[in-house]
């Protein structure tokens, strides 16, 4: 069974290197760089995760991430949010808007996969 | 029969007590005990003050003469006090609220303050009053006459004896009439001792009767057939001279200063009217009860000849009575003593008020601003105007002889003092009465009196007979006994008839064709709506509901926990259960103390008089208020000024601390891009170089890859690092202008060549070179940095499919004007405003810039002196640069 992973970031060096981790994790990778249409993207791509980053041109990850919540089955789609910004002020606001996972860039590799097979386990195990 | 020295032993002995009761009544005031010294009882005996030895003596003599004539006297103050007590209430009212000291005050108080008016009045007054107090000396030497007509020793000398009263009386006067300091004060002690002595008085003239109808004539039915058979007993009534007496009689008990003394000023209750209203009539109507039998009975004892106004003394002499005789003596004494006394204090009072103080103080403005006690040079003043209005009695006394018979010297004070009622009256019940009104009034009725009654009863030798009989000069509506052609009439009734008459006719004819004064309007609505104006009767009085409106009131002059503390401690000095004190008056004189201290006397006054309505805010009050209001104006503007001085710093210090939030927001904000320009090429550099290391798999063109990859952004870093190098330096304005000379053709030249060095894609310039032939003083290393980062930006971000950017260049008024125009599709409007920010990219940047790259640009544009701004509607993206052709450093 494949597992695909939705990343929506608008860095295409991140994007890539993200993608060359996950896909030697066995992971089907698409990718996304823009906020504006992101929730569409994501309700289309039907994923099993979501890699969102907040810095989005057109529309915050934040707004993203809030706005996906409200679509039906979408509660406990699992999301991992990537933020250079990395002020506390951003992680109580992921939490609020309902995030799986917040990590702050640059991160170490090790980390990205770890949250993923963590977010991606619970997922499943449910 | 008893000696003179007897006699004069009970008279000191006599004089001794009164100076007792005084003194001790005084001690009891002060102490604030006797309670009963302010009773209704006292109140209505101090009136009693009315009958002076002119109705102890001379009424008996008055019926011997002229039959029941002198019931007049007595009918004219019963119709005041039983019909007109609502006036006299009036009258008390204002005296009250008004805090008059006489009736001179009274009137120059309604009338606007008017000290012509009190003057007047008090030369009124004092004319008026000194034959009366001469008469009163005449009655006690006449009577002290008669005893000494029968002293073996022959000692007696009539004048050092009169002397001698007069001077004690003065002494008297002086010591109770001006013992207190405070000249508002009432003198209980005068008071209590007039009404020992009006007791006394009628004591006596009841003894003489009961003597006289039991002892001599030998019950009533004896008595009443003399009377029949005597002629004083046909009822012969002058309807004219009854009136005019009674009338007479009824305005001088309102107008005469004692009367006004002991009615108004020593007043402490208006309720006690009430009692006096009935009580007073029933003691005339004792002191008149005997009057006709002692006459009748003396006529008949008595040889042809003597002095009826000595029969209430002669009559039990001659039936060898002597001790009851001794009593009558002490009897007329005392109604002599009594009227001296409050006369002298009651004039003088007028006399120091109005006459000698306001001469005074404007002798002491000449000199310097008036310091010091002024209130112990009214007692002076008042002192010696006892002694002065003593000793005019005493000489008028001596001048007069003493023949006049008493009642008519009584009369003639009477019809005198009558002319200031219609002022009075007037003033009390009619807004429209005005100062003018009252003066003309007055002097018309008061010239009047002189003219009509005073001069032709002092004889020839002031106004010659042929005056009298033909007129003055020979004019005879002019006759002073028959004006106007009015003849056959008495003499006194004339006198009443035209002066008051004329008086009161000059008096509203005037006051309707003057106006007013503000003040006296102001006057006039207070004395005559008195009665809305004030309520309670005495000191300050009120209820426990004012008590916490007064806390309110306290709390907010000073301060919330000082006024409770005040009101707690006299709470407690009550020792009432509740927080809150009763108003009693002692605690509100001492919380009128406690705010004056803070809003000044007058206003501290005012406003308790407004919770506690217990007096009328008076004019003086007003006045007071207003210039402390003045200071307190003048102060709080100096506090408005500082306030406005401190809101205006304060709103300096609000600006400055948004100011400062304002930066500190955009510093986290610029902080947060910072992080996030920084962390990004960090990002891909980690994730990259852990890929490298931890993958041993890969393929050499992905390690190429990798590795560029890692190169580029750590260039990018570089890059912004430099950037916000550059960026602070330039903000800090710190940075060194490196002036030099060129064309703006070779800047251009030199910016596009490096802009466009190693650009994947190609972009086309458009330009003129004539018109870039304008010669430069400026940095020019800077300036091209400008060109460079425009031209690049039109390179990396220009979306047409041929990208091709229009470069333009003018001359105008010593402005270098560049414009960039490239045929893309534009900065969409919303952006434009923020092109110049710092980190603002629009749209994706692939390209991969800071956003840093025009705010440097508008940095350093500023610094040249000059400004690069973004030109709306030009099709593709457009940017102007312009510059002065040379920046002088200086200027900046």
């Amino acid at each position: 069974m494949s597992r695909k992973v939705l990343l929506i970031e608008d860095e295409p060096n991140i994007t890539e290197a993200i993608r060359f981790l996950l896909t030697r994790e066995g992971w089907q990778v698409e990718t996304h760089a823009e906020g504006t249409d992101a929730v569409q993207v994501i309700l289309a791509a039907e994923p099993d995760l979501v890699i969102l980053d907040v810095m989005l041109p057109g529309k915050s990850g934040m707004d993203v991430l809030r706005d996906l919540r409200e679509h039906e089955n979408m509660a406990r789609l699992p999301v991992l949010m990537l933020t250079a910004r990395g002020q506390s002020r951003d992680r109580e606001m992921a939490e609020n808007a309902g995030v799986s996972r917040f990590m702050t860039k640059p991160f170490s590799n090790s980390e990205v996969l770890t949250a993923v097979r963590d977010l991606h386990a619970q997922a499943s195990q449910s | 029969m008893a000696t003179l020295n007897v006699l004069i032993l009970v008279c000191l002995g006599y004089v001794v007590l009164l100076f007792g009761v005084a003194f001790a009544a005084d001690r009891l005031a002060a102490a604030g005990r006797g309670r009963w010294l302010r009773s209704p009882l006292i109140y209505t005996l101090s009136l009693s003050i009315y009958c002076t030895a002119w109705t102890f003596y001379g009424a008996v003599g008055n019926a011997a003469r002229s039959g029941l004539e002198f019931v007049t006297i007595y009918i004219g103050p019963t119709l005041v006090m039983i019909s007109w007590w609502w006036g006299l209430r009036k009258l008390v009212r204002v005296g009250r609220s008004q805090r008059v000291t006489s009736i001179a005050d009274l009137v120059s108080s309604r009338y606007g303050k008017s000290n012509t008016l009190a003057i007047c009045v008090t030369i009124l007054a004092v004319l008026g009053g000194t034959p009366y107090i001469a008469l009163q000396l005449q009655s006690i030497t006449l009577s002290f006459s008669i005893f000494a007509e029968a002293d073996p020793s022959g000692l007696y000398r009539e004048g050092s004896s009169v002397f001698w009263v007069a001077a004690g009386l003065a002494v008297f006067a002086i010591l109770f009439g001006t013992r207190n300091l405070d000249v508002n004060e009432r003198h209980h002690g005068v008071v209590t001792a007039i009404a020992v002595e009006s007791v006394v008085k009628l004591f006596a003239l009841l003894a003489v009767g009961i003597f006289v109808v039991w002892g001599v004539a030998g019950g009533i039915g004896p008595i009443m057939d003399r009377i029949d058979a005597s002629e004083i007993g046909q009822w012969q009534v002058d309807g004219g001279r009854w009136t005019a007496i009674t009338f007479l009689s009824a305005a001088a008990f309102v107008c005469l200063p004692r009367m006004f003394q002991v009615m108004v000023v020593e007043n402490d209750d208006e309720g006690h009217l009430r009692t006096a209203a009935w009580a007073f009539p029933l003691y005339l109507l004792l002191m008149s009860l005997f009057v006709i039998p002692i006459a009748v009975v003396g006529l008949d004892l008595l040889p042809a000849g003597s002095n009826p106004d000595l029969f209430v003394l002669t009559v039990p002499l001659s039936q060898g009575n002597d001790w009851l005789a001794m009593l009558s003596f002490i009897g007329g004494f005392s109604s002599a003593t009594s009227m001296v006394i409050v006369t002298a204090m009651a004039l003088s009072t007028m006399v120091s008020n109005h006459l000698v103080m306001p001469i005074w103080l404007s002798m002491q403005e000449s000199k310097s601003s008036v310091s010091g006690d002024v209130r112990t040079i009214v007692l002076l003043a008042r002192r010696i105007s006892i002694a002065v209005i003593m000793c005019l009695g005493f000489f008028y006394y001596r001048l007069s002889g003493g023949g006049a018979a008493l009642a008519s010297i009584g009369l003639v004070a009477f019809a005198g003092i009558s002319q200031i009622l219609p002022a009075l009256v007037g003033g009390l019940f009619w807004r429209g009465a005005t100062r003018t009104g009252a003066l003309a009034g007055l002097s018309v009725g008061f010239g009047l009196w002189i003219y009509t009654l005073l001069l032709p009863g002092m004889g020839g030798w002031v106004m010659p007979e042929t005056v009298l009989q033909n007129g003055p000069f020979g004019i005879g509506w002019l006759r002073p006994q028959a004006m106007f052609g009015l003849e056959g009439i008495d003499p006194m009734t004339h006198t009443v008839l035209w002066s008051l008459a004329l008086n009161t006719i000059a008096f509203c004819v005037t006051s309707l064709l003057s106006f007013p004064s503000p003040l006296e309007r102001l006057q006039g609505a207070q004395f005559v709506n008195v009665f809305d104006h004030s309520v309670a009767p005495r000191g300050w009085s009120g209820s426990v509901a004012q008590s916490e409106d007064l806390m309110i009131m306290t709390q907010r002059i000073l301060g919330a926990a000082p006024a409770q503390e005040f009101f707690q401690l006299e709470a407690e000095k009550q020792g009432g259960r509740g927080r809150l004190p009763e108003p009693t008056p002692g605690f509100l004189e001492r919380l009128e103390r406690e705010l004056s201290g803070s809003v000044g006397a007058a206003t501290a006054h005012a406003m308790i008089g407004q919770i506690v309505g217990g007096s009328s805010v008076s004019v003086e009050d007003l006045l007071a208020v207003a210039d402390e209001s003045a200071q307190l104006l003048e102060y709080s503007g100096q506090l408005e000024a500082k306030s406005a001085e401190l809101s205006r710093t304060a709103r300096q210090l609000r600006d400055a601390n948004a100011k400062l939030t304002q930066i500190s927001m955009q510093k986290d904000a610029f902080l947060g891009q910072v992080s996030h320009e920084l962390r990004t090429p960090m990002t891909s550099i980690r994730a990259f170089s852990e890929i490298m290391r931890d993958t041993e798999e890969l393929s050499p063109e992905e390690k190429t890859r990798y590795a560029a990859i890692i190169h580029d952004e750590a260039l990018r870093l570089t890059r912004l690092l430099d950037d916000l190098l550059d960026l602070s330096v330039l903000e800090s304005g710190q940075v060194s202008l490196n002036m030099g000379e060129a064309t703006l053709h070779a800047v251009l030249d030199r910016a596009s060549s490096t802009a466009l060095a190693g650009a994947e894609r190609p972009l086309k310039i458009k330009r003129t070179k004539v018109s870039e032939r304008i010669s430069l003083h400026t940095d020019l290393d800077r300036l091209g940095q400008v060109f460079i980062n425009v031209i690049s930006n039109a390179q990396k971000y220009c979306d047409a499919a041929e990208p091709v950017l229009t470069i333009t260049a003018h001359d105008v008024g010593g402005q270098a004007v560049v414009d960039f125009v490239d045929n893309g599709s534009g900065i969409p409007p919303e952006a434009q405003s923020m092109v110049f920010e710092k980190f603002a990219r629009v749209g994706i940047d692939k390209a991969g810039g800071a956003g840093l790259g025009l705010a440097i640009c508008d940095e350093i544009m500023q610094r040249l002196g000059g400004e690069i701004s973004y030109l709306p509607g030009q099709g593709g993206a457009a940017f102007r640069v312009s510059l002065p052709l040379a920046y002088r450093q200086a200027a900046q």
